[in-house]
C-alpha cells in the first residue's frame, strides 16, 4: 500500500464514521410545546424531514401540531403516529392540523407514510402531580 | 369543515379567510361567542379556521359560517373538504404524476442524445490514455457494438473534435440536473439539513459526485493523465439515471394512484345536489343544505343522494357499490335506503336520515381511508431497517470505493468511483417502504368493493392467520326472527292458501312472537284479510275464534286435544320438524284437524354453502348460542357445523372464546355486532355482519355490511392472499438490496468478472419499487 492509499483508507473510515454519526447519532434541534389556551402547540415544518423533529410534551394536556407541508414529494404527503392511532394527509403547500392527548410518558415516533422521514415526541408527565 | 359529536355538543371546524392579524382573530372569536348556542370560539390565524363548540339543537355549522361572513370575512363550508381528502390527494398526484411523466420523457430523450454523443468522445478519450477493458456488460455492447455501428452511421459525428462533443455533453447534462432533476438535490439537501436521509440523497451523492468527477475531467484532463490516470467522463451516465429514476417514478406514482382507486370509487359516488320538496315545490339543493327529514325525490336511473327510509313509491334500488350485494334490493315504504345507491325501476320519495359525516358512505369512507393509511405489524422489520438504510448505504459507497481504489492497479480512481456511484444507485429503501403498504391499501380497498370492511393491516395480518371461526347462531347463522319453516295439510280437508288465510287473519289479534310469523306468511303469500268476529288467546297454547264463519284453533297439542281434536295424524311429521330445530303449531277447523305448521328461525339462504367453503379452507367452525341442544344441533347439522357449543349466556360467549384461544386457536368471531359485542372484541378478528352502525364498525375488526356469511370466507381468503403478498414484496424488496448492491460494489468481479455500470443500476433501481407496487395491484384481481 502506497501513502495515498492510506490517505484513502484513513479518509474512508473517518467519512463513514461522520456519515453514520450525522445521520444516527447526532443531537437533533429539540423544541418544547408552548402551552396557549389549555393545548401545546408545535407548528412543525414539512420539507425534506421534519423541523423540529424532537418534540417535547407534557402528558394530559391535548397537543396541537401544526404540519405546514412545503415540499411536493410524495414521500412526506402523509404523516403517521402510530402510538396515537393517527394518520393524516398533508396537502402540499398547506397547515394541517393533528390534535391529540398523550396520556402516558415516553418517546413516540412518527414518520411518513412510508417511515422514511422520521421525528420524535417526548411526553413527560406533568410536573408537582 | 370537520365534525365531531358528543351528548348535546359538537365542535366544528370552520374556515375562515381574510384575517390579517391577531385583532381580526379576536373579532372573528367574539362575534362567534356572542352567537347563541356558541360555547366556546378560537380563531387560529395561521389555519385561517375557527374551532368552535356549540348545541347543534340551537346552531348549525352553517350559521356559524354566517356569522363569520356578517363579521367581514370570509366563510365557505365545502362538502368535499369536511368528508375526505381523498379528492385533493388526487388532484395533487395528478398534478405531480403529469410534472413527472414530462420530466421522464424528455430526459430520456436527453440520455439518448448524450448516449450518441459520448461514443465518440469515450473512443477519443480511450486513445488517448490506455483504458482498462470495460468490465460492465453494458459497457462492453456499447463498446464492440453501438460504437463501430455509430462511426459507420454518423462519420460526421466522429469527425467533430471531441474536446467540443464533450463540453456539449456537460451542457445538456447540467441542463437536465437542473430541470427534470432538481427536485432530487433539493430533496436531499433539505433533507441532510435535518440529519436526514433518503432516497433523493442517494440520487443526489451519486449523480452529483459523476457529475463532479466528470466536470473535473472535462476541464483539466491533462491532471488527470499526468498521474496516469484515465480522464473518463460519466455525463451520460447521469443523464440516463436522472431519466430511469424519473421513468420508475411516473410508473410508481400511476401504480399508487391505482391502489387508492377503491377509495376514490366510493368518494365519488355521492351526487352533488338533492331533489327535496321545500315548501311544496321540488328544488335541487346542494348536499349541505339538506336536512334531517326532508322529503328527497329520485327518478329511475338516479342516484339516491343521501341515506334514509322510503316514504311512499317502490323501487328496486342497486347496492352493490355500497354493500357488494349484486342483485337490485326491491325498496318500498318503512325499507332503509343508503346514500350512494342507485334507484333503477320506480319513483322513491324517501325521509332523509343521517346526513354528511353521519352518512353510511361517509362513514364508509371514513374507515376505509383509516384502514388504508394504517400499518401491519409485518411492516417493523422493513421499519428498522429503513431507518438506518441509507447511512448504510452510504458508508457501503465509501467502502467499495476505498476497496477498489487500494486493490487495483489499474485506473484505481475511475473504477472505484464508478463501483461506488453504483451502489449508491442501485440501493432502493423504496422498494422496502412500499411493501407492505400498498398491499395493505389494495386489498382494503378490494375488500371494501365487496362490502367488506376491514379496519387496517392489523386486522388484515391477524384474519390471515385464522384457524377456528366461531359463528353465532341466532342472527347470524339464520335469520333472527321466527318464520313459518314448514306446512302440511291434511288433504282431505281445504288448501294451504286456505288453510294459511284462516290462521293469518286469526292471528293478526294476537301479540304473541310466533303469531307475527303467522302473519308475516300470510303477507308473503298476498292471502286474503278474513274477517274475525270472536278472538281469545289462551296463554302457553294457541288462539282461537270466529273466522269466515269458521271455528278456528291455532295452538299446541294440549289446545286441541282440549278441544277433543286429535292430532296423533300429524305427529310423526311434526316430530321431524321438532327435530329440525322447528315449533310444531296445529290447526283446527270446525273440529277437525286440518294442518300442522313449522315455526322455526330460518337458516339464511348461502350459509350452508358460506360454512362448506371455511371448512374447505381449512378452518374449524364452532357455533355458539344461548338456545337448547336440541335446536342447536338441529341448525348445526343442517349448516354442516359439527363443533356446537349451546347453553351459553350472552356474557359466557366471551369466555367460550377465550377457552378456544387458550386452546391455542386463532379466533374469529362472527356476529351481530350488538350482543355479541364482548366476545367479538375478545376474538382475534371479530366480524360485524349485515350491519353498517356505526358502534358495530368500530366494536369489530372486519364489517360485513350486507347480511351474507360469504363474506366471511371472502374476507379471510383475501386477508391470506394479502399475508402472501406482503411476504413476497418484503422478500423482494430485501432480496433485490442484498443482492444489488454487492454486485455493484464488485464483489463478483473477481470470480466472474462482472460488474455493473451505474446505468443498469439506475434501471434496476427504478424497476424494483415498481415490481414491488405492482405486485401487490394483483390483489385487485382476488
Amino acid at each position: 500500500m502506497t501513502g495515498v492509499d492510506w490517505i484513502v483508507v484513513v479518509g474512508g473510515v473517518a467519512l463513514i464514521g461522520f456519515i453514520n454519526w450525522y445521520f444516527l447519532l447526532a443531537p437533533r434541534t429539540t423544541t418544547k410545546a408552548e402551552v396557549q389556551g389549555g393545548v401545546q402547540a408545535v407548528p412543525v415544518l414539512v420539507d425534506g424531514g421534519y423541523q423540529p423533529s424532537d418534540i417535547r410534551v407534557t402528558a394530559g394536556t391535548p397537543v396541537r401540531l401544526l404540519f405546514n407541508r412545503r415540499d411536493t414529494s410524495s414521500c412526506s404527503e402523509e404523516v403517521v403516529l402510530p402510538e396515537f392511532g393517527m394518520k393524516r394527509f398533508l396537502p402540499a403547500n398547506r397547515t394541517t392540523l393533528v390534535e391529540f392527548v398523550p396520556t402516558k410518558a415516553g418517546t413516540f415516533e412518527f414518520t411518513c407514510g412510508m417511515g422514511m422521514l422520521r421525528g420524535r415526541i417526548t411526553v413527560t408527565s406533568p410536573e408537582g402531580r | 369543515m370537520s365534525l365531531q359529536t358528543s351528548q348535546g355538543e359538537r365542535t366544528a371546524t370552520i374556515p375562515v379567510s381574510g384575517m390579517t392579524c391577531a385583532s381580526c382573530t379576536a373579532h372573528v372569536a367574539q362575534a362567534l361567542r356572542a352567537t347563541p348556542g356558541v360555547k366556546d370560539a378560537t380563531v387560529n390565524l395561521l389555519l385561517e379556521t375557527a374551532h368552535v363548540r356549540f348545541d347543534p339543537e340551537l346552531v348549525k355549522p352553517e350559521g356559524l359560517a354566517a356569522v363569520v361572513r356578517a363579521a367581514g370575512y370570509r366563510s365557505e363550508l365545502s362538502e368535499g373538504e369536511k368528508i375526505n381528502d381523498a379528492d385533493a390527494r388526487d388532484l395533487e398526484h395528478a398534478a405531480e404524476y403529469r410534472d413527472l411523466a414530462l420530466k421522464a420523457v424528455v430526459s430520456l430523450a436527453a440520455a439518448a442524445l448524450g448516449m450518441l454523443l459520448s461514443m465518440p468522445v469515450m473512443s477519443a478519450i480511450a486513445a488517448s490514455a490506455h483504458h482498462a477493458t470495460a468490465a460492465d456488460p453494458l459497457m462492453q455492447w456499447s463498446h464492440t457494438w453501438l460504437d463501430s455501428w455509430l462511426s459507420v452511421a454518423l462519420p460526421w459525428l466522429y469527425a467533430t473534435n471531441a474536446r467540443v462533443l464533450q463540453w456539449a455533453l456537460m451542457a445538456l447534462t447540467a441542463v437536465v440536473m437542473g430541470w427534470a432533476g432538481r427536485h432530487f438535490y433539493t430533496r436531499a439537501w433539505s433533507a441532510f439539513g435535518h440529519h436526514a436521509a433518503d432516497m433523493n440523497t442517494l440520487v443526489a451523492v451519486g449523480t452529483g459526485a459523476a457529475f463532479v468527477y466528470s466536470v473535473a475531467a472535462t476541464m483539466a484532463p491533462e491532471v488527470f493523465l499526468a498521474s496516469g490516470v484515465s480522464p473518463d467522463v460519466y455525463f451520460e451516465a447521469v443523464v440516463f439515471i436522472i431519466a430511469l429514476v424519473l421513468v420508475g417514478n411516473v410508473f410508481e406514482a400511476r401504480a399508487r394512484r391505482n391502489t387508492v382507486a377503491a377509495l376514490r370509487a366510493l368518494a365519488e359516488l355521492r351526487p352533488a345536489t338533492a331533489r327535496v320538496v321545500r315548501d311544496g315545490r321540488e328544488a335541487d339543493l346542494p348536499l349541505d343544505h339538506v336536512v334531517v327529514n326532508d322529503l328527497v325525490i329520485v327518478r329511475p336511473g338516479e342516484r339516491l343522494p343521501v341515506d334514509g327510509d322510503v316514504d311512499s313509491g317502490a323501487s328496486a334500488v342497486d347496492e352493490s357499490m355500497v354493500t357488494g350485494e349484486s342483485v337490485p334490493v326491491a325498496k318500498r315504504a318503512g325499507d332503509r335506503v343508503i346514500g350512494g345507491t342507485i334507484n333503477r325501476t320506480g319513483l322513491l320519495r324517501y325521509r332523509a336520515g343521517r346526513l354528511g359525516a353521519d352518512s353510511m358512505l361517509s362513514q364508509i369512507i371514513r374507515l376505509l381511508g383509516e384502514a388504508q393509511g394504517s400499518r401491519a405489524p409485518i411492516q417493523r422489520l422493513a421499519d428498522r431497517v429503513s431507518g438506518v438504510f441509507v447511512p448504510v448505504v452510504l458508508s457501503l459507497a465509501v467502502a467499495t470505493f476505498v476497496v477498489w481504489f487500494v486493490a487495483v492497479d489499474q485506473a484505481p480512481l475511475a473504477r472505484g468511483f464508478a463501483a461506488a456511484v453504483a451502489v449508491l444507485i442501485i440501493a432502493c429503501p423504496c422498494a422496502m417502504g412500499l411493501a407492505v403498504p400498498t398491499a395493505v391499501m389494495v386489498a382494503t380497498g378490494r375488500a371494501a368493493e365487496r362490502g367488506i370492511l376491514i379496519k387496517g393491516g392489523e386486522a388484515l395480518q391477524r384474519a390471515g392467520g385464522v384457524t377456528t371461526v366461531v359463528l353465532d347462531k341466532t342472527g347470524t347463522l339464520t335469520e333472527g326472527r321466527p318464520q313459518v319453516t314448514h306446512l302440511t295439510v291434511v288433504p282431505t280437508e281445504m288448501d294451504e292458501s286456505h288453510v294459511i288465510a284462516l290462521v293469518s287473519s286469526l292471528e293478526a289479534a294476537s301479540e304473541h312472537p310466533l303469531a307475527d310469523a303467522l302473519v308475516r306468511e300470510g303477507e308473503r303469500r298476498g292471502v286474503p284479510q278474513l274477517p274475525v268476529s270472536t278472538f281469545s288467546s289462551i296463554a302457553g297454547q294457541g288462539v282461537q275464534g270466529d273466522v269466515d264463519g269458521h271455528l278456528v284453533i291455532v295452538g299446541n297439542a294440549m289446545l286441541l286435544r282440549s278441544h277433543a281434536v286429535e292430532v296423533g295424524a300429524l305427529e310423526a311429521t311434526t316430530a321431524v320438524w321438532a327435530a329440525q330445530g322447528a315449533t310444531p303449531v296445529y290447526v283446527a277447523v270446525d273440529g277437525r284437524l286440518t294442518a300442522a305448521l313449522g315455526i322455526g328461525d330460518r337458516i339464511k339462504p348461502g350459509a350452508l354453502e358460506a360454512i362448506r367453503r371455511l371448512r374447505a379452507m381449512g378452518l374449524d367452525v364452532v357455533m355458539l348460542t344461548g338456545d337448547h341442544r336440541a335446536t342447536a344441533e338441529a341448525v348445526a347439522s343442517a349448516v354442516g357445523i359439527q363443533q356446537v357449543v349451546a347453553g351459553v349466556l350472552p356474557d359466557g360467549k366471551a369466555v367460550e372464546v377465550k377457552r378456544l384461544q387458550a386452546e391455542g386457536r386463532v379466533v374469529a368471531m362472527v356476529g351481530d355486532g350488538i350482543n355479541d359485542a364482548p366476545a367479538i372484541a375478545q376474538a382475534d378478528v371479530g366480524f360485524a355482519i349485515g350491519t353498517g352502525t356505526d358502534v358495530a364498525m368500530q366494536a369489530s375488526d372486519v364489517t360485513l355490511i350486507r347480511d351474507d356469511l360469504a363474506g366471511v370466507g371472502a374476507a379471510i381468503e383475501l386477508s391470506r392472499r394479502t399475508m402472501r403478498t406482503m411476504k413476497q414484496n418484503l422478500f423482494w424488496a430485501f432480496a433485490y438490496n442484498v443482492l444489488g448492491i454487492p454486485v455493484a460494489a464488485g464483489v463478483l468481479y473477481p470470480f466472474l468478472g462482472l460488474l455493473l455500470s451505474p446505468i443498469l443500476a439506475s434501471a434496476a433501481m427504478a424497476f424494483s419499487s415498481v415490481s414491488v407496487v405492482s405486485n401487490s395491484l394483483r390483489l385487485r384481481m382476488a
